[in-house]
Parts: structure tokens; C-alpha cells; sequence
């Protein structure tokens, strides 16, 4: 790997709950939705969520989430298995359609949209899947490679020197010839990472990108996430249950709990918030009326 | 199948053929994707369709020599072998073969995709599964399929004379030359013109199941089975259909 890689500096000692100074301070705390009728998207506002309502077979998943992500920031989504998150995010790029509401990103509403109108938004906006669904039948080479054959017109060879640069980014250089099948659950993540940033996105979406990993490996990606925010100025999205991760990456968070956010605003308005619910994900106490890892199905 | 489901999916079913023919005319072709396709579903698929064939025809001779016997019928078991295989065996019997051949595992393949999160990842990438996925497999079964029935004819007319000269004792001339007088362009067309019929069935179905796959492996699994009994059963049925219209079209 090059050694001038930005990634590869040390990161500044920055405690992990701290509040960035260039993220606006929101008014904290809105758990009801606010009225629809005057949508006041702040100035740097990159996505603009109003009354975002989606259900399935009969029940309400999301009922009126109103949001904006600020350009530049990373806004993390917190929530207990199957509470929505997935459902959220998905509307972002537009992989699935709200029954209600609006998404208007960068100034154009995308909700409307066909598929094919949503390519070009797609690829400023990158998004990397839970289980990284890298292409199985692809070495990881090509599965990097991929949405650079089908959207520049690089030459081979200047392809092969961005996969590299981006295997490199993620720390999986030597990954390059192997098939996604011989890589463990962390280097898949991180292969699957390289690709989402093969177009240089502004935008990346992060679909629990601890799910399913351990401790040290579930750290190292949040690090990964860090670097990446604070190097290649992106916006970035990331919806989890870790607490570690969120408290790591994120700048702003929203609390999300049966259709609505409980909670939207940085960190030290979390800690001041007296919903009990949010303070018991916040320390970690268990629910007792259920386990957490049985309700891991997505709706 | 409830009647409301069962709207819903032909629609649907419509609604992906449409896409897919737009895709695989768009630019840029992706011949590349075209070929290696061919090469899986119709290539390889050549053995099955070609011993199913082979059988077929040489079952043909010997029933139509010992069903009729007192008729003088052995000197027509050309003509009676080549009729039913180009009509109606020969396409029927390799759409039923590979159709659950290939048609089942596109539905495996791309099933497994779908509940990777791999068709949604490709959509995410502004790239359009149908056009990287389902019109290369369509291109590819369209023109296979109809070349295996061909030589899968070939082979039954084949495998029809071996029994006729061996175990019949006519004469090859004679079961060649019964052949020659009696098949028409007629019957060639609506033999061929079926097999393109069931090439976009087996095409169609296969991506669409695997596309609207849902669950784990088990909902692969389940789908895979879905394409293969459905396939079969709408084959059966459009072929009396295909039969009634090329009798009233070509005849």
C-alpha cells in the first residue's frame, strides 16, 4: 500500500462521544413528528426525510419519520433488531418505496422516481449490505471492479490501479485474486466496503456493518468507518444496534423505536435525555421482554 | 394459487418480458454475457436432450413396427418417426429436459442472489439486473433451444433408423426416402416455431422465480421446485395451444 495513504495516518485523539464543532447543534429530542405542512430543509441539509410511512402485510414499520442528514456528517441510526433501520435506509437510495412521504436528496425528490431515473443518484450514493453482498460468482478483483466496468471508461490497467488503491483503503490488498467464499465475514465486509467506494460516492449508506462479527474485528470496522468519513468527505449513514460502533462514528443520532425516532440529536443531548427507553439503550440494559438476538429478522 | 395472485404474477411475468426484451436490445450488447450463457444452458445440455431423443425415436420404430404389424406398416416408420419427432416429441421432450435442466437453475442461481442482498447491491450500483442477469439468459435460451430441438430431431431420425435397419430389416433407403416424400417445411416450422415459444417460457419463468425469491435457502429451494412444476405444466398446455395455431396458421 502507498504510504502517503491518507488512511494510515494516526487518528487524532478524539474522545468517541464527542460532538463534531462543524455539525450544527439540532434542537434535540423531537419524538413526535413534526407537521409536514412547512418543510424548512436547513442550508446544508443533503437529505431531507418528511413524513416517511412504510408497512408491511398490515403493519406500520415507519409511521412519519421526518429527518435531514447534513452534508458531511455521520448520522447513525439506532435501534433494536427489527425496528425499521433497514426499511429507512433502503428508502434512501430508493431500493424501496415508501407508502407515504418524501425523500428528496440534493434537491430532487427522489420517491417519484423510476428505477432508471435513480441511477445517477445511485452512484454519488453507495451502500454496503449487511451480509456485504459481494457478487459470489466474481473474484474480489471483479467484484471491485465491477461498477467501474459498467460505469467509466477506464482502461484495464487504470482500473487494476483503483482497486488496488481502494483494496488498500479498506487494508485487504492481498484480497484481490480471492473468491468472496475463501474470505471470513470481517475481510468480506471490508472487500464489499472497497467496492462501495470504487465510484468515489458522497454518499455511503452502512447496513449494520458489525452484524455478525466479533469484538475486535466489529471495532476495527468502525475505525475503518472513522477514517474513511474523515478523509474522504463523505456523508455517511450508518444504522446499527452496536452501541460501541454508533458512539464511535457518530455525529448525530436518532433513536429509532416502534415507527418513530424517539430521540434525533448529537451526543450530549443523548446523554441528557430522560426517555427511559433511550437511556436503557444507552447503558445497555436489557429489555426483559425479549431477547434481543431472537427478533433479528428484518420485517 | 388464489385468482388474485395468479393475475398478479402474469402481470408481472409480462411486465419482466417487456424489460427484458428492451434490454436485450439496448447498447451496449453484452455479447460476452450472451455467449458464456450458451455455453452453460445450451452446450451442455446437449448430452440430456440428445440421448432423451435418440431413445425416443428408436421407441417410436419398434411401437409403430409391432402396434400395426399386419398393415405393412414397417415401410412407413419414416415418415411416422420423423412426423411425430419434428412436430411434436422432438420440441416438447428437450423443453421439458432442459427446461427443468436450465430453467431450474436459473432460478437457483439468481434466487440465491436475491436473498444475498446481490440483485439489490447490483441495483445499488445503478446497474440493472435485468439486463446483466435475465436478457443474456433470454438471448441465450432462445437461440439454444431451438438448435437442440433441431438436433435433437436429427438424432431421433437417427436412432429411428438404426431400429428400422437392425431390428426391422428395412432398408435405410427406404426409411430415408418415406421420410424425404412425406415431411414438409409445414412440419419443420411449427416444430421449430414451438421451440422459441418454450425457450422464452423456460427463460421467463426461470429469472422470475429467482428474481421474487424469498427466505433463505430453504425459499431457494422452494422456488427452484416452483419453476420446475410450473414449467413443465405450462409447456404441456401451451403446446396444444401452439399445435392448434400453427395447424391454422401453416397447414
Amino acid at each position: 500500500m502507498p504510504p502517503d495513504d491518507p488512511l494510515h495516518a494516526p487518528p487524532p485523539p478524539q474522545a468517541p462521544d464527542q460532538a463534531r464543532p462543524e455539525a450544527p447543534a439540532q434542537e434535540p429530542a423531537q419524538a413526535r413528528p413534526e407537521p409536514p405542512a412547512q418543510p424548512r430543509p436547513g442550508p446544508q441539509a443533503l437529505f431531507t426525510v418528511r413524513g416517511l410511512t412504510k408497512g408491511f402485510a398490515g403493519r406500520k414499520v415507519l409511521d412519519g419519520l421526518d429527518f435531514e442528514i447534513l452534508r458531511g456528517e455521520t448520522f447513525v441510526i439506532l435501534g433494536r433488531s427489527g425496528s425499521g433501520k433497514s426499511v429507512t435506509l433502503r428508502q434512501l437510495n430508493g431500493l424501496d418505496k415508501p407508502d407515504a412521504g418524501s425523500v428528496v436528496f440534493d434537491g430532487t425528490d427522489i420517491t417519484g422516481l423510476e428505477e432508471r431515473d435513480l441511477y445517477p443518484l445511485r452512484r454519488r450514493v453507495a451502500m454496503l449490505f449487511q451480509g456485504g453482498a459481494l457478487f459470489d460468482s466474481m473474484t474480489v478483483f471483479d467484484n471491485v471492479a465491477f461498477p467501474l466496468r459498467e460505469h467509466t471508461r477506464l482502461s484495464e490497467a487504470e482500473i487494476a490501479a483503483k482497486v488496488q488503491e481502494k483494496l488498500g483503503l479498506v487494508r485487504l490488498p492481498e484480497a484481490a485474486p480471492k473468491m468472496p467464499s475463501d474470505l471470513s465475514g470481517g475481510m468480506r465486509k471490508r472487500a464489499a466496503l472497497a467496492r462501495s467506494l470504487a465510484l468515489d460516492p458522497e454518499v455511503l449508506l452502512y447496513d449494520e456493518p458489525t452484524t455478525g462479527l466479533d469484538p475486535i474485528t466489529s471495532a476495527a470496522i468502525g475505525k475503518l468507518i472513522r477514517q474513511i468519513h474523515r478523509h474522504l468527505d463523505v456523508t455517511q449513514v450508518v444504522i446499527t444496534h452496536d452501541l460501541d460502533l454508533a458512539q464511535h462514528v457518530g455525529d448525530r443520532l436518532a433513536y429509532l423505536s416502534e415507527g418513530h425516532f424517539r430521540f434525533l440529536g448529537d451526543w450530549a443531548a443523548a446523554k441528557r435525555s430522560s426517555d427511559p427507553e433511550l437511556g436503557d439503550m444507552l447503558s445497555g440494559r436489557a429489555w426483559d421482554e425479549e431477547d434481543d438476538h431472537a427478533a433479528n429478522a428484518r420485517p | 394459487m388464489r385468482a388474485r395472485d395468479f393475475v398478479t404474477r402474469t402481470g408481472e411475468i409480462a411486465l419482466l418480458s417487456g424489460r427484458a426484451f428492451a434490454a436485450m436490445a439496448a447498447r451496449p450488447l453484452e455479447t460476452r454475457l450472451w455467449f458464456a450463457q450458451m455455453e452453460q444452458l445450451g452446450v451442455r445440455s446437449l448430452g440430456v436432450a440428445g440421448i432423451a431423443t435418440i431413445f425416443t425415436g428408436m421407441v417410436l420404430a419398434l411401437q409403430t413396427a409391432y402396434s400395426l404389424p399386419s398393415l405393412g406398416v414397417k415401410y412407413y416408420i419414416g415418415s411416422v418417426v420423423a412426423k411425430s419427432l419434428v412436430r411434436e416429441l422432438g420440441p416438447v421432450l428437450t423443453a421439458l429436459i432442459v427446461g427443468g435442466r436450465i430453467g431450474s437453475g436459473m432460478t437457483a442461481e439468481i434466487g440465491t442472489m436475491t436473498v444475498t442482498e446481490q440483485i439489490d447491491a447490483m441495483r445499488s450500483m445503478a446497474v440493472d439486473p435485468v439486463k446483466k442477469l435475465v436478457a443474456p439468459k433470454l438471448a441465450a435460451v432462445l437461440v439454444m433451444l431451438p438448435s437442440l430441438t433441431v438436433i435433437g430431431c436429427g438424432l431421433g431420425i437417427l436412432g429411428g433408423l438404426l431400429v428400422a435397419v437392425f431390428q426391422l430389416h428395412v432398408q435405410a433407403s427406404v426409411y430415408l426416402n418415406n421420410i424425404v416424400q412425406n415431411l414438409t417445411l409445414a412440419d419443420v416450422v411449427s416444430g421449430v416455431g414451438k421451440s422459441f415459444v418454450f425457450a422464452y417460457i423456460i427463460a421467463i419463468i426461470g429469472c422470475y422465480n429467482g428474481l421474487h425469491t424469498e427466505g433463505g435457502a430453504d425459499g431457494v429451494g422452494r422456488a427452484t421446485t416452483d419453476t420446475v412444476v410450473t414449467l413443465a405444466i405450462t409447456i404441456m398446455i401451451s403446446d396444444y395451444f401452439l399445435t392448434k395455431l400453427f395447424i391454422l396458421v401453416v397447414s
